[in-house]
Parts: structure tokens; sequence; C-alpha cells
């Protein structure tokens, strides 16, 4: 059953659950900071509506600039204005950035060690109808296999204002990854957020399986506990919004109770969250694990639920990789 | 800025060709590295480093200093040999250059060595991380200028143009590229790898002021970046036209010599003309 002392959405299973677009956050986020931190500046490069980025640029005109389409410009000015003082956030698609930019993110920022935040939008096959160009499903494993990057993966609007919050009072560069449709609010105001740090969102009573998300699946994964339960079959499930630092006790606790695991994210399964999981894993507890993720293939233009189906990341996907776990053990 | 006397040109001088001879020494030890746009540089960051910048070796994070961003990173025997000559670290710790545990990485790293501002070697990302410290600077009203000493081959990067036009388009006064216009990049002349030319024209075109100088005359450069702090709303390029290799006859113009290192023969005959070559600086001031 849900897990009542986070406060998670008491909406969440139902047909008429709040849906706003977990980018939404990120604007709120930002606002929030040019209220509250002067040193705050934010770069977009001609997506400042698209990534919501434009209530920060209508309040704080000095503070923010558009440097047109050229994302590489974008995060290397950010290093420079990172090095010298400021906090600044560069919003993109992820397929541009850091996609485009990946050596001037690696350089400027990670090797440089720039207080950059780089908000990555428009991930996954959920975007929809744009297709495959503008879905961004390697940008995880491109940012946590960079040293001194942080990745975070925020599961709805209301995490990702906070990750965005989060982020500004961390003295590192942050990479944020945000999606782009309507999706399921999960949490509340009031649910806990710890950069590195793993909520159980779900615990069944004898959970055979840890299934552990994050980002816009998250509800699926829910939807799956919920199901599975019904059919005698207890889960774990975890809300991974930190791939960087990953909280491996609670990786380690989960697979130690359960003895199965399932990751589940919309991203690439080479290299993505759960191939993080599985280093820590392999290495401290040896666990059998089922990867629900995109399967070594690009998106393609389509409704966000239908794709997310087509591409083996529905509800009855991770159930049917629940079960499959369960007879490896 | 005050512009140079005579016992101050023949300081700087003096200095620029220990520099050189330092260059040399580094890069024999090291094994590896580059040896022509370090030595043609060496006036320039002489110029800068001993005349120029309001810094503070004693003090490298110094708020209010001028920032120097090296872009063309591949350069940094210069700009080491001239951090250590200013003060800011120990001058036998040049020849730790590209060495196992050493500060002095083959491509400069902010953060480990005093003195170094920013992360480079990769080109063309310089010119924007000099914007970023002019944003910055503009948004604290602070009076620190920002000098991107840039190359002329790095200019094939995109990066680099998209810098230029956001400068332009964001006026950015207390910013000054002084660009190395020595005509060499890897792969031979800049003008068969790839035609830049007109340069001042482009410049000009995105709304900076243009500047043209002999990169060896320290006093035309004291003069150029005197005059880029009096304009008013408008980044300027100073295109200083060098020799690559300059101050060691078999280097001189020689886009071979751009990226290796010398051998101890060719490194005796080099320092063998440096050092004849500073006893005439010498004389000549006398």
């Amino acid at each position: 059953m849900l897990n009542n002392k986070l406060k998670l959405n008491p909406k969440i299973f139902d047909a008429d659950v709040e849906q706003v677009p977990i980018r939404n956050g990120f604007g709120e986020g930002l606002l929030f900071l040019g209220d509250h931190n002067a040193n705050v500046v934010a770069l977009s490069a001609d997506l400042t509506e698209s990534t919501r980025t434009e209530a920060f640029a209508k309040k704080f005109p000095d503070r923010s600039f558009e440097v047109g389409v050229a994302e590489q410009n974008m995060a290397t000015i950010a290093a420079g204005l990172g090095i010298s003082g400021k906090i600044p956030f560069i919003a993109s698609y992820a397929t541009f950035s850091p996609g485009r930019n990946y050596e001037q993110i690696r350089t400027t920022i990670a090797y440089n060690n720039s207080n950059v935040k780089i908000a990555g939008h428009h991930a996954g096959v959920s975007v929809g109808p744009d297709g495959a160009t503008h879905q961004a499903t390697e940008d995880i494993a491109i940012m946590r296999a960079m040293p001194n990057m942080l990745v975070f993966v925020p599961c709805d609007a209301i995490e990702a204002k906070k990750a965005t919050i989060a982020a500004a009072a961390i003295d590192s560069p942050v990479y944020i990854r945000f999606a782009r449709e309507k999706s399921a609010v999960v949490t509340t105001e009031e649910t806990p957020f710890t950069p590195g740090k793993i909520d159980v969102f779900w615990e069944s009573r004898k959970p055979q399986v840890a299934i552990i998300a994050c980002g816009l699946l998250m509800r699926n994964a829910l939807l799956a506990a919920k199901e599975l339960e019904k059919e005698k079959i207890g889960v774990l499930v975890l809300n991974n919004h930190s791939v960087k630092p990953m909280d491996e006790k609670a990786i380690v606790k989960a697979a130690e109770r359960t003895g199965a695991v399932v990751t589940v994210e919309e991203h690439q399964i080479a290299g993505g969250m759960g191939s993080a999981v599985a280093e820590i894993l392999a290495k401290h507890h040896p666990t059998p694990i089922e990867f629900v993720g995109m399967r070594d293939t690009f998106g393609e233009s389509g409704p966000p639920e239908a794709l997310i189906e087509k591409y083996g990341m529905g509800v009855k996907d991770i159930k049917d990789a629940v079960k499959k776990v369960i007879s490896r053990k | 800025m005050t512009p140079i006397h005579d016992e101050k040109l023949k300081y700087l001088e003096e200095t620029a060709n220990r520099i050189r001879e330092k260059i040399i020494e580094m890069l024999l030890e090291a094994g590896s590295g580059h040896s022509a746009g370090p030595l043609g540089m060496a006036d320039v960051f002489t110029a800068f480093y001993f005349h120029i910048l309001r810094h503070d070796p004693k003090n490298p994070l110094w708020p209010d200093r001028d920032r120097l961003v090296l872009s063309n990173g591949h350069i940094c025997p210069v700009l080491y040999a001239s951090l250590a000559y200013a003060g800011y670290f120990p001058l036998e710790e040049l020849m730790t250059l590209r060495k196992i545990n050493s500060r002095l990485q083959g491509h400069p790293h902010r953060g480990v060595l005093p003195g170094i501002e920013t992360t480079s070697g990769p080109l063309g990302s310089g010119l924007s991380q000099a914007i970023g410290m002019a944003l910055t600077a503009r948004l604290d009203k602070k009076k620190y200028r920002i000098y991107c000493l840039m190359s002329d081959g790095e200019h094939d990067e995109g990066n680099v143009w998209e810098a230029v036009l956001f400068a332009g388009k964001n006026k950015l006064s207390n910013l000054t590229v002084v660009m190395d216009r020595n005509n060499i990049q890897i792969d031979g002349f800049t003008e068969n790898v790839m035609p830049l030319e007109p340069l001042r024209e482009k410049y000009e075109s995105f709304n900076w002021h243009v500047l043209e100088i002999d990169g060896h005359n320290m006093e035309q450069l004291v003069d150029a970046v005197s005059e880029a702090e009096a304009i008013y709303e408008k980044p300027t390029l100073i295109i200083a036209h060098t020799i690559p290799g300059k101050g060691v006859s078999f280097m001189e113009n020689d886009f071979n010599w751009h990226g290796k290192p010398p051998n101890k023969e060719e490194a005796k005959k080099a320092l063998h003309e440096l050092r004849t070559l500073g006893r005439r600086i010498k004389s000549e001031h006398e």
C-alpha cells in the first residue's frame, strides 16, 4: 500500500488525478529562486516559453539572457557566469543540451567545476508528436558518467519544483531532467524531497520485488504495484529521483528485503538509472534485475501514452518484468 | 593605464626573453607539447602579467582582479611561465609540466594552480566564458576587465561565432579579445585549412571595435588595450600579428612546430639563440 507518511497525492490512483507537465515545476522553482537568491540567473536558447523560463525572464529581465539558437554558447557563457559567482540555470531540450553541447558541458562546466544548473527538457518518448529528434533517451547516461555532475530526475511537477530549488543550494554542477507532456501529480507539497535520498512510495506486507523508478513513469510503477497486490504479488516502489548521488543504502536494503529488482525509466536501458542500480547491486548484493526502458532504439511521433506502451514502458510491461524477475530468483 | 617608459620596456623585453627560454626548457623536460604558439605569444603575455593586468599574485582570487582567460589552452607553457615569473607559484614547479601529480596539466585546469581562470584546451569555448564573467561584472557593477586571449585557428569553431554575436548584441565594453594572428594551425596555414579573412570586417559587422597591432610590440599592445578601455558600448578585438616560434629562427613561421617540442639538440640551439638575443636586449638599452 501507499506509504502514508510521505503524504502522496490522495487522488494518485483516480482517473481524474491532476495532470501537470513536469517542466512546469522547473518554471515555478526558477521563479521562486529569482525572488529568494539574487545570484540566480537564467539563460535560454530560443526556447524560453517551452522550457518554462518565461516567467523568470519577465520578472527578472536583467538576470535573463537570450543566447539565440546556440546551445554551445549557452553552456559556455553559463560556465563563465558560474565561475565568477552567479548560479546560472540553462534550459533547452535535452537532445540539444546536453546533447549538442556535450563537450562544452564536460570541459567548461563539469571539469571546470562551474556552478551551473542544466535543465534538460523534453525527456523521453512522452514528448510525443515531435518525434525521436526531440525525445531525449540518452541524457542520463551522458550526464551521470561525468565527474562532478549531479543528476536529478523528478517524478512530477511538484517534485520538479523542489529539485530545481534544491539544485541552487548545492555548490556543484547539476543536471535536472524534465518531461514535456502533462502527467499525473504523484506527490504533494508535503512529500519530502532530499537529494541523494530514496523514499519508498509503496510497500506491500511481504514484498517479493523492489520496483525502482524515476521520472514520469513513477505513476505507472505505482499502478503496477496496485494491480500486482490484487494478484497477491507484494512489491516495494522506490522513488529514485537522485540518479547521482544515488542512495546506495536504500537500494541495497530493498534488494536484501526482496531478492529481486525491476528498474523503470523513460530512457535507454544502456547507461541509465537502472544501470546505476545494477552497478551498486553487482558490487554490494548481487540480485536478479529486469530493466524497463528503451531497448536500444529511438522513439517516433505519436501520442505520449501510446508511445510509452509501444516502447514497452506501460503498466503491463512493468508487471511482466516483476513476474519475470520473480521467476529468476 | 600608464604608457611604458624606456626602463620598463627593457625590463619587459628581458622578461619576455626569459619566459621564452623557460618555455624551451619546459618543453624539453616534458617531452611533448606545443612550441610555436607559446613563443609567439610571449610578448603579449609579458605585457599583460607585468604591466596591464590589475592583479595580485599573492591573492589570486582577489574578487576585483582583472581576468585573463586563455581560450587556446594548448599554448599554456607561456601562461605557466608568466604566472611563475609573476609570483603565483615557484619557478621550479615549471619543470613538472605534463608530469604525473603535477599542477601544470598538459592543458590548463582551473582550481589546481593559482592564476588559472578557466579550464581550457578544447578550442572555441574561452570567449563565451569570458562573456559570462563580463556579464557578472556588469550585474555586480564591478570595474574589473576581462581579457580573452584566442588563437586564429580556433575561429573555425562555431561556438566562437555564437559568442562573437552575443558579445556584440550585449555591448560588452568590459571585454577585450586579443587574437594571436600567427596564421598557422595543426594542419597548415589558416588560410589554406579554412580561410578566415577578412577578420576585421567580420568582427566589425558583428558590432565589435577592432584594432590591429604588431604582437611583438608591447607599446602598441598597451596603447590598444587603453583604447579598448575607453571604447563605450562595444567589445574590442585586438588582432595581434605574431610570428609563431618567435625568437627561435628555425621555428619561426613553420607550422610543423605548432604541436611538437624541441629535442635536446634543437633545445640547445634554441636556447643559444635566445640567450644571444637576451644579451642584445641588455646592451641595446644601456
